[in-house]
């Protein structure tokens, strides 16, 4: 028990009229890292449970993971395959001392694609953490409230919805209006009505669209142009889209995530990896992933039947709508955050089936947005509330003529 | 100058703004501050047809049936408006065609028809124009933030001066589209209002609803 003790000791210099007082929250940060806290609730409506906010946010933290080594991977096949077609032998910026000091340039080697992917990825994350992390210990200072683990999930979903070659200060600004305008100014963890990822991904795709869209920033490789799946989807129909090797994208391709896109988003079996450890732990709700599932599906499949001789995009089945694109990553992480999504246990199919068919309606219907994940979702949160209140309001009035009052 | 008529001047700049505080004349304000050059038209204009309004319907206040004051005060806005739309095309043609319907839109503009029944109604002329003119000039004052901070991030320059060299001309900054799209606004004026209500804690309205605090018990580790 000596770290008990080291931490003890340190308390009262932290606690109120303490010399550190201010840094307060950062503090009781590390003690419950290591410590369940000393102090629980009494009174009022609460669930006692073995798992708390902490758990809850590592577990998802961890069913991140698949998706993000491979990932990683992905980024360096996607990358130096490119390389290859395009006859590069090196990087030839900052990136290329350290690809060069662990691997080489080998398409067909997984530690090389891994490392490849590593360099590129981990200054992303790590500029995403520190400045998101530093927003949200100021706030947690001014407005003293303790230093939530929410920051950690934020964080790694934000990183992983980018592009690949998205510049470092992007990413930096990005995750500032996350956390900041999507979270922080509303209350912070809790009271956020949107995803704050989401916010900080819309917010670049809106500021700063030619690098955040298009085809020239998917791969890792300065010059490269290749659009993703979808957007090869959306300009010229589904049995032209390919890899960035050339070849044609089979539907495995794509379920495993042989294909270029945002860094996490590619890989839809990585992602239902960490969908069955949010839904075995019940950390996320089944009922909000499969609503979204069915409408995408309901829609997807309305929309072959009726057909439309302009628009090819309204013949893509169901089955291609699920591994491309950020459909999967959104509806397993991003939907079901407990925070933005409905509470209730009907509003909850509601919320999903909204998020599945507005994806689909902004993919087809729209030409210029050709991943709707992102702003169905968005758009899903800001109805939560609303739907939410219907459910309610229907039950006391179920329940008011069931008793005859 | 007398203290009345310091006080309808002054007040609206800050202490009760008509965006910040009383959140009139937002669809203009989003909509007119993608430049500087744009933005100040707006202002004049708005500023001249709400001291002039003001004073018109002042004058005639007396005389105005009550059922029909609505049709009057509109009346006189229109035809002030209307004039004010002239001159611009007749002497800055350019910059009226910016403004399109904007100019014409301030004959609905909540600030001028707000004025008009607030304070017009009841009190003489010459007060009410400086009560118009000390509105526009508060709305000038966000029009003026928001159309700085918006062409300079959204497009590297004041008054079309470029002052960020854009990385389109070979210069290293990368403008922010964001700033050019109307949400900026909002959240612009959102940062406004909160860094006006952290000074001025009188203008935070009251919460509708407040939590319980939870209570808390010390356990042993």
């Amino acid at each position: 028990m000596g770290l008990r003790k080291i931490l003890d000791d340190m308390a009262p210099q932290f606690e109120k009229g303490g010399r550190h007082e201010k840094w307060y929250p950062l503090y009781e940060a590390v003690d419950t890292i290591f410590y369940s806290p000393g102090r629980v609730t009494v009174s009022g409506a609460h669930v006692r449970d073995g798992v708390d906010l902490k758990r809850i946010m590592i577990t998802v933290w961890l069913a991140v993971f698949p998706a993000m080594f491979y990932g990683m991977y992905n980024l360096g096949y996607q990358a130096t395959s490119g390389m290859a077609n395009m006859g590069l032998t090196s990087t030839g910026d900052w990136h290329a001392f350290w690809i060069e000091l662990f691997s080489s340039y080998n398409p067909a080697s997984a530690w090389d694609c891994l490392w490849y992917g590593a360099v590129y990825y981990i200054p992303i994350y790590a500029v995403v953490f520190i400045v998101g992390g530093f927003w949200e210990v100021l706030f947690a200072m001014i407005r003293k409230h303790e230093v939530n683990e929410g920051f950690f999930v934020t964080s790694i979903l934000f990183s992983l919805i980018v592009p690949p070659d998205i510049p470092l200060w992007q990413a930096a600004l990005g995750i500032t209006f996350g956390v900041v305008v999507g979270k922080e100014l509303f209350g912070g963890t809790g009271k956020n009505f949107i995803n704050p990822a989401l916010a900080g991904r819309a917010f670049l795709f809106f500021a700063y669209a030619p690098q955040m869209s298009g085809d020239a920033v998917w791969t890792a490789v300065d010059g490269f142009s290749g659009a993703t799946s979808l957007g090869q989807l959306a300009s010229q129909g589904l049995p032209a889209v390919s890899m960035a090797t050339g070849q044609e994208l089979t539907w495995m391709d794509a379920f495993i995530g042989r294909e270029q896109g945002a860094i996490g988003e590619t890989s839809t079996l990585a992602i239902l990896i960490g969908a069955a450890v949010l839904l075995i732990s019940k950390i996320a709700s089944w009922r909000i992933m499969l609503g979204v599932f069915l409408g995408m599906v309901g829609f997807s499949t309305f929309l072959n039947v009726i057909g439309s001789d302009t628009n090819h995009l309204f013949a893509t089945p169901w089955y291609w709508h699920v591994v491309l694109g950020g459909f999967a990553f959104g509806m397993v992480f991003m939907a079901t955050d407990p925070v933005s999504s409905a509470m209730t246990n009907t509003g909850k199919w509601v919320f999903g089936a909204l998020i599945g068919f507005m994806a689909v309606m902004i993919r087809v219907m729209n030409p210029a947005y050709p991943e709707g994940m992102m702003l169905a979702i968005l758009f899903a949160n800001l109805f939560a509330p609303l739907i939410d209140n219907l459910v309610v309001r229907a039950n006391i009035r179920r329940r008011i003529a069931r008793n005859g009052i | 100058m007398s203290s009345a008529v310091k006080a309808v001047l002054t007040r609206p700049l800050v202490t009760e703004n008509p965006i910040t505080l009383q959140i009139l004349g937002i669809c203009s304000s989003l909509a007119v501050t993608t430049s500087l050059n744009v933005a100040i038209v707006m202002c004049v204009a708005l500023t001249v047809v709400t001291g002039f309004s003001n004073f018109f319907i002042s004058l005639v206040r007396n005389y105005m049936p009550s059922s029909i004051r609505i049709i009057i005060q509109m009346a006189i806005i229109s035809a002030l408006v209307i004039a004010v739309d002239q001159l611009l095309q007749a002497f800055a043609y350019e910059i009226s065609k910016q403004l399109s319907v904007f100019v014409g839109l301030i004959i609905t503009n909540c600030i001028v028809m707000g004025r008009a029944e607030a304070f017009a109604m009841k009190n003489p002329p010459v007060i009410s124009f400086m009560d118009g003119i000390g509105n526009g000039l508060g709305y000038s004052m966000v029009l003026l933030i928001l159309a700085s901070i918006r062409e300079l991030f959204g497009s590297g320059s004041l008054f079309g001066m470029e002052i960020l060299p854009l990385v389109a001309n070979g210069g290293w900054y990368q403008p922010n589209g964001l700033m050019l799209l109307a949400p900026s606004a909002f959240f612009i004026i959102g940062f406004l209002i909160w860094i006006v209500r952290t000074k001025r804690v009188e203008q935070v309205e009251k919460t509708e609803f407040r939590l319980a605090p939870h209570t808390v018990q010390e356990v042993a580790h």
